[in-house]
């Protein structure tokens, strides 16, 4: 059971829901939740499909993660600067998405729930592990984007925990109070957090649009922005965390999808693995989570 | 203070014109029919209606065919046509089809089974407006009534593309995926397994399914995933029943060089350039025909209530040969009219559940 061609596919299915992970760590590290990762996602695919039919993969990536990034500026407006309640302005977003796409779906493209086919990136081989015989499916013919975020799951713990932009950014989610005393802009921090955020998670609505199926279709980003923050509780807050909970949820997804047939369990209940895991996840039956301290609050400097 | 109140209040406008942009489409319709109306008073015109299934308009499959039915018939008789889109979980159906019947719409379309209890409902509210329900059966219903039900034998188009799937793969390994697991979507399945089976019994079949709700429609990324697992098993010919999810099948297909059978439209006609020598043919339901003929009925006043069922002893189903599948599929066109022949006269009954399916595999042995 336990094949290659399963990791594979767990790869596949990982990489969407640990992009907008590691950008669900940031945003909430800052002390900001981000509900709207769902959203920008939505954007995110949608914008990829833009760029890439006209201009080129390139410009589909770079489309979509300005599309990400501009739902998370508003969403950092709202709740860093006016303070407004982070679930709500989330949820907000995404709705907003939602229905922007579809208008702007039918504007472009003249239909509102699908877009024209588009090409992504060329898939490449890995130099090295691609010549391991056991690694060799899972690191051949493989999006770039995937290796972009494999390789940023280091890079972000290297700058979480190892920069000054790491450190402030953890202060302001831990005791923004302290941190604006010792001369560190607390919202600054947290826009820069949640616009990282939000750039993240139009990536990984990228990579569906453009590298996994070659059209944008609406709601095909089936509520992976939800499952990448149970990922993210899962993994702690941490980058090497949020991985190792990504490929657990790609791995539980790739399984649902094998293990249909001939089984003597009820397909309905196959079909409900990668949710009922997400659940057991958020309930604390694996571990018990601790998040930052300010996560969720509002900083205002006249109450503290 | 008052830069922070004035940016406020700037957001709080942009957030709002987001939504009612997002939600304006529904409306805008309407006000273009007021203006004609008020133009021409004098010459009514027949007004018609159509909402989609998820997935809308562009799935490049069923819904499209809907349109192309209701786009022919709107050139040809010169009506007024609208066609809205539900909200993406669908859950406005019912609101759609109680505007259209509110704005004067004689014959309003509900595309797909889960229209059935939302048409049940409304034509009550409205006995002067006609319903076209593709898809879905309400019961107990007669020709007197406003309710007109498209039903199609997608079994026995499946089954043709069953055969043509079982007469093309090399490894004697075929394969099915469906959408949203349901009645409707297991006959597609159980008619192309049938095929498959009728023409060669040793033939390995695999069965696949994205989901159990109708988001199930609207997901090719599992669609590509479960395509990928059964390339891998060595199927080399899949067919999908999937709605929009199916262009992921057709996109790992193209890209393992495996042959793909597309569905309800002529799906080689909007591939893409890669995919289209993949394509070994699409079981084509006619949805355009049903409602251009039931348009057509309302517009001679020949409009029936009931249940009209398109099989294929009339086109009502099909497979699919154009331009760039003709070389791919010509060698076994023969044997295909063959047992086309066969299931319009009888000879091959052809299953459309899983018990008929395995009634079916033992009159083969």
């Amino acid at each position: 059971m336990l094949t290659a061609e399963l990791l594979a596919s767990s790869l596949r299915m990982a990489v969407p829901i640990l992009l907008t992970a590691i950008g669900a760590v940031y945003t909430e590290r800052s002390g900001i939740v981000n509900i709207g990762l769902e959203g920008m996602m939505i954007v995110g695919s949608f914008w990829a499909s833009v760029g890439a039919y006209f201009y080129g993969p390139f410009v589909g990536i770079l489309f979509a993660m300005l599309a990400g990034a501009f739902l998370a500026l508003i969403h950092s407006v709202t709740t860093v600067t006016f303070g407004v309640n982070q679930v709500v302005s989330g949820v907000a977003l995404n709705i907003l998405a939602y229905g922007a796409s579809r208008f702007l779906s039918l504007v472009i493209f003249g239909k509102a729930t699908t877009s024209h086919h588009v090409s992504g990136f060329s898939p490449i081989d890995v130099p090295i592990l691609s010549d391991i015989p056991f690694l060799k499916l899972l690191f051949t013919d493989i999006s770039p984007i995937v290796i972009t975020a494999l390789i940023l799951v280091p890079i972000s713990k290297y700058i979480i925990d190892n920069t000054v932009f790491g450190l402030r950014l953890r202060a302001v989610g831990e005791n923004p109070l302290a941190a604006d005393t010792l001369g560190i802009n607390v919202f600054a921090m947290r826009y820069a957090g949640v616009i990282i955020s939000g750039m993240l998670a139009g990536m990984a609505g990228a990579y569906l649009t453009m590298e996994h199926t070659g059209m944008y279709v609406e709601g095909m980003t089936q509520g992976k922005g939800y499952i990448a923050m149970a990922a993210m509780i899962f993994g702690n807050w941490t980058p090497t965390g949020t991985l190792w909970a990504s490929l657990l949820f790609g791995f539980a997804e790739a399984l649902s999808l094998r293990a249909g047939e001939g089984s003597i369990i009820p397909y309905q209940f196959i079909k409900m693995i990668p949710y009922l895991l997400t659940l057991a996840v958020l309930t604390g039956i694996v571990k018990k989570a601790t998040p930052p301290a300010a996560s969720g609050e509002p900083y205002d400097r006249s109450i503290g | 203070m008052k830069i922070r109140k004035l940016l406020a209040l700037s957001l709080v406008i942009l957030l709002v014109l987001g939504l009612t942009t997002g939600c304006g489409q529904k409306a805008e319709p309407k006000k273009d029919e007021k203006e004609q109306q008020e133009q021409k008073p004098e010459e009514k015109k027949i007004k018609v209606g159509l909402v989609y299934d998820i997935g809308g308009r562009g799935d490049l499959s069923f819904n499209d065919s809907a349109y192309a039915g209701l786009k022919r018939a709107e050139q040809e008789f010169g009506l007024e046509v609208t066609d809205l889109e539900p909200s993406s979980g669908g859950e406005d159906r019912e609101q759609l089809l109680r505007l259209l019947a509110e704005d004067g719409y004689d014959l309003i379309f509900g595309v797909g089974f889960m229209f059935t209890d939302h048409i049940a409902k409304v034509a009550e509210e409205f006995p002067d407006v006609k319903f076209g329900l593709i898809d879905g059966a309400v019961e107990d219903i007669d020709s007197s009534s406003n309710i007109s039900c498209l039903l199609f034998k997608e079994h026995e188009g499946s089954f043709l593309v069953g055969a043509a799937a079982a007469l093309k793969s090399k490894n004697g390994k075929v394969g099915f995926i469906g959408g949203m697991k349901s009645p409707l979507i297991e006959r597609f399945e159980y008619g192309y397994l049938a095929g498959a089976k009728y023409v060669n019994p040793d033939i390995e079949t695999f069965s696949d399914y994205v989901g159990t709700t109708g988001e199930a429609f609207k997901d090719p990324v599992k669609a590509k995933e479960l395509a990928l697992k059964q390339i891998k098993a060595g199927v080399d010919v899949i067919y999908h029943a999937s709605g929009a999810s199916g262009v992921g099948m057709l996109e790992a297909a193209a890209a393992n060089k495996v042959l793909a059978i597309g569905v309800d439209s002529d799906q080689s006609l909007t591939a893409t350039d890669e995919q289209k020598p993949y394509i070994l043919t699409s079981m084509l339901k006619r949805v355009d025909n049903s409602v251009y003929e039931t348009i057509k009925d309302l517009v001679e006043g020949r409009f029936e209530g009931g249940y009209r069922v398109f099989g294929l002893n009339d086109d009502g189903v099909g497979y699919a040969v154009n331009d760039f599948n003709k070389d791919l599929i010509s060698d076994i066109q023969p044997k295909l009219e063959e047992l086309k022949e066969k299931v319009v006269n009888g000879e091959i009954k052809v299953p459309a559940d899983k018990n008929e399916y395995e009634e079916f595999l033992k009159t083969l042995k």
